[in-house]
């Protein structure tokens, strides 16, 4: 018998449908993955079971854990079954728990609030929990508080509480999204070896088809708040019958040939670059400490050369990006572009700042909502000695959103008017317009779906051919990088430990970490062929 | 802890030591010769100088700086020009009332903000929000003498339950004092009331979007209890800044119900003070407040550093 079953599942918000007759059921010690795009419904899924819905949400249909009515439950009787018999886990574990309660009381508040133990016991209990999901309380004692954790550790703690009960089902959406490869491997190790060992029913939802054919049973595909295919994954993977779902895994391992590149000439060159932050001193007397972000990181970009960056959070990636362009001053070492300093004196050298631009990873939070699309675009110019006006301005601007993709007369809308996929053209369009000879893409296509990753990855290399572009594409994402990059720099702890061609460096890694970030990675499967 | 508490207290030092120096050479700005105003244009040149040297202006401004400095800091606040009487007495007086009563409507004030801000929070877009920001609406827009005018009309001149105005003195017991600033102290805290649940709401309602309290009510919290758990708690930061805020309005800026109410408070001593050109007088009742607006923000930032572990190991 099924522990969870929902059938006929429809869902509308204010009116709006969002879920259409989803159907999906897990059995004790089963995984499901429910994977899809951004506005498939997904989550609204997993939110329905837990009847944790936004106000104005409307449902019909049946959800059945194990024989209870989940969906016509008073709200009391759902408090009750929720965080006992289903326990979920979020996606940011950075804002997931409390900011001014400890650790130890937010775990042991699960099992509190629903009476299960005394206090005493509950602290035994909350113990036993942290130290199974890897955070034993003789190195993470009870009385932290999330903010001295790490996005791992974190996420380590909302596991506990969501099963310091035993739940029979967890529900995890996107787990590990927010995490680096070698911290979402291990909190995926953690994931199935607790269904395994608790017999629990695992829902995980996630948009990464390489994590869900990796550790699920069975899959299922929504599209538009729809069910399109769902089945045993080796099944699944074999023979995808849904035109949908073979989209989605050849976006996800989409792979691009990037033109050759014009003759190498340096173009960029930093040598020896130090960054140090200050960090609180411990105690009252206590010496300043300094964290090294950056520690002696030298390379040259060639001109028309796509290197890449890789390393995992508080590797310095950022860091050294901003210095790059020039928005923070470097303790030592020197960053040139094209043979001048970045930095001159203590302040950013504007006739080197014009030739360099960014595109940022969040789409959504990198313009303006009050400007019009045409004066986004043209932000760059006031780097500029002697911006165009009049009509050559709104050539340029022409020219920009066609290359991108988008027509001349999106000028004149607003920036809500746009898609994720959209916005991140309209980014690379502000990038462009003023032809810089270095492009810094920061986690540039991190946010974006699978599709419309890979129409973004598309256009990159089309302007490669076009422009001669030379970028810096800077990426948590191996297989991203692996298919948009010539050479490849591989950065941890502020260093960089393994440099080089980019397939070479993939196929044949030398350093240990290397190796271990392409090992954490999950793989894609081989798309099956057989069936149509 | 310790280290954030003492960077806060050296804070707090170097910001009166820069404000006597500020309200210090505002005052000598200010034209006129206090000895030459009190005798009158008549004077005698040697009485003048006579009186000049008895109030401390014949010696340079550095001098006069660190005596009126010094000075405070041993309780000697200097002679009144106009009533002749040691200045730290008058403001000691007057403080007696000022003090409490700025406490007493403060503690009205939160008492009435924190339910009716969480309520509303809670209950956003339904008829009891909207019953409250109404209200509070009101609050903020009706000035508090008005509130005092119908205060006095309703309970004293109606009801008698309470006198129209004056205060009775602390030495006829503690409940005959707090009764005589009932009145007033509900006129001021009426209208910071209603400021206060609007940011008590406002910060609430944040908080409630915030992805732990879906957590909590993923754990099997009821609405209520992620409320009062986990969003209260969160929310109180900008609430506390606003409570230091009023709490130094309040010390000084009850002038106009002080009138209304005719109680000898701060307010009424500054307004004459000024009027008669009592600059030291005034010098020290503003020394005095800057001196409580500074210690007011200093709580309030330890206030900060118990509700918010994060502010703690920040320095």
């Amino acid at each position: 018998m099924s522990l969870l079953q929902i059938k006929n599942l429809s869902l509308s918000i204010h009116g709006v449908p969002i879920l259409k007759q989803v159907d999906l059921s897990i059995a004790p010690g089963q995984i499901v993955a429910v994977t899809g795009e951004s506005g498939s419904g997904k989550s609204m899924t997993a939110l329905a079971v837990m009847q944790l819905l936004p106000n104005g949400a409307e449902a019909s249909g049946a959800i059945r854990l194990h024989d209870v009515d989940v969906l016509n439950r008073p709200e009391a009787e759902m408090c009750a079954l929720r965080g006992a018999s289903i326990g979920m886990v979020f996606q940011e574990p950075m804002t997931a728990l409390n900011p001014v309660k400890t650790i130890g009381d937010q775990v042991m508040e699960t099992i509190l609030i629903h009476k299960a133990m005394p206090p005493a016991q509950a602290r035994t209990r909350a113990e036993e929990v942290l130290t199974r999901v890897g955070l034993p309380p003789d190195r993470f004692p009870l009385s932290r508080y999330p903010h001295e954790l790490s996005g791992g550790q974190r996420q380590r703690v909302v596991i506990a509480m969501a099963i310091a009960l035993r739940p029979k089902l967890l529900i995890a959406d996107e787990p590990t999204t927010a995490l680096d490869v070698t911290t979402q491997a291990q909190i995926l190790d953690l994931l199935k070896g607790l269904v395994s060992e608790y017999g629990m029913g695992l829902l995980i939802i996630t948009h990464d088809l390489a994590v869900v054919a990796d550790m699920a049973d069975r899959i299922t595909v929504m599209r538009h708040g729809e069910v399109v295919e769902s089945g045993a994954t080796q099944h699944l993977l074999r023979h995808m019958r849904h035109p949908y779902t073979r989209m989605l895994f050849e976006a996800s391992g989409h792979q691009v040939i990037l033109p050759d590149t014009v003759e190498p000439r340096p173009l960029l060159q930093v040598a020896q670059v130090v960054r140090d932050y200050r960090l609180p001193r411990t105690g009252l007397l206590g010496p300043q400490r300094h964290h090294r972000a950056v520690d002696g990181v030298s390379f040259t970009l060639n001109k028309g050369e796509r290197l890449g960056l890789v390393g995992e959070s508080g590797c310095g990636k950022s860091t050294l990006t901003r210095a790059i362009l020039g928005l923070e001053e470097v303790q030592s070492g020197e960053i040139r572009l094209d043979g001048q300093p970045v930095f001159t004196g203590h302040r950013p050298n504007l006739a080197v700042r014009r030739k360099m631009q960014v595109v940022f990873q969040d789409p959504y939070g990198s313009f303006n909502p009050r400007h019009r699309v045409a004066r986004l675009v043209t932000e760059p110019f006031h780097l500029l000695e002697r911006p165009p006006t009049g009509t050559e301005r709104q050539d340029r601007i022409a020219e920009m959103l066609t290359a991108v993709g988008l027509s001349p007369d999106d000028s004149n809308k607003y920036i809500h008017e746009f898609s994720g996929g959209q916005r991140q053209r309209i980014a690379i369009a502000r990038a462009l317009i003023i032809r810089p000879q270095l492009i810094l893409f920061d986690e540039a296509v991190s946010a974006l779906d699978v599709s419309v990753r890979a129409q973004i990855l598309d256009l990159l290399v089309d302007l490669c051919a076009t422009y001669d572009l030379t970028y810096l594409f800077i990426s948590h994402d191996l297989s991203v990088v692996r298919t948009i990059t010539d050479r490849v720099l591989v950065m941890q702890s502020g260093r960089i430990v393994e440099q080089g061609e980019t397939e070479q460096v993939f196929s044949d890694p030398q350093h240990r970490y290397t190796q271990s970030l392409i090992a954490a990675a999950p793989q894609l499967p081989e798309i099956g062929q057989g069936a149509a | 802890m310790l280290r954030y508490t003492l960077k806060r207290l050296l804070s707090l030092i170097i910001s009166l030591a820069v404000a006597s120096v500020v309200i210090f050479a505002v005052i000598e700005v200010v034209p006129g010769d206090p000895a030459s105003f009190m005798l009158g244009v008549n004077a005698q040149p040697d009485t003048l100088a006579a009186l000049r040297a008895e109030l401390g202006l014949d010696v340079s401004r550095v001098q006069r700086y660190f005596n009126w400095v010094g000075g405070m800091l041993t309780g000697d606040f200097g002679t009144s020009y106009t009533y002749r009487t040691p200045v730290s007495q008058m403001i000691a007086d007057r403080l007696w009332v000022s003090l409490p009563l700025a406490l007493f409507a403060l503690t009205l004030s939160t008492l009435i903000a924190f339910p009716s801000g969480i309520y509303a929070a809670a209950r956003r877009g339904k008829p009891g929000d909207l019953t409250v920001m109404g209200a509070t609406q009101l609050g903020i827009a009706v000035p508090n003498f008005w509130f005092a005018m119908m205060l006095v009309l309703i309970f004293a001149i109606n009801l008698r339950w309470f006198n129209a105005g004056g205060f009775a003195g602390w030495e006829n017991g503690l409940w005959t004092g707090l009764h005589s600033l009932t009145l007033p102290a509900i006129a001021l805290a009426l209208p910071q009331a209603a400021i206060l649940a609007r940011v008590m709401r406002s910060s609430l309602l944040d908080i409630l979007g915030e992805d732990f309290m879906r957590t909590a009510r993923a754990k099997g919290l009821s609405r209520r209890q992620a409320l009062w758990r986990h969003g209260v708690r969160n929310a109180l930061i900008p609430v506390l800044t606003i409570i230091g805020l009023q709490f130094s309005f309040l010390l000084a800026g009850s002038i106009i119900i002080e009138q209304v109410f005719y109680l000898p408070g701060l307010g009424r001593l500054v307004f004459q003070a000024i009027s008669a050109r009592d600059l030291i007088v005034v010098e020290s009742v503003v020394m005095l407040l800057v001196f409580a607006v500074i210690t007011v923000n200093f709580l309030v930032d330890l206030a900060y550093a118990a509700v918010d572990p994060r502010l703690r190991s920040r320095t």
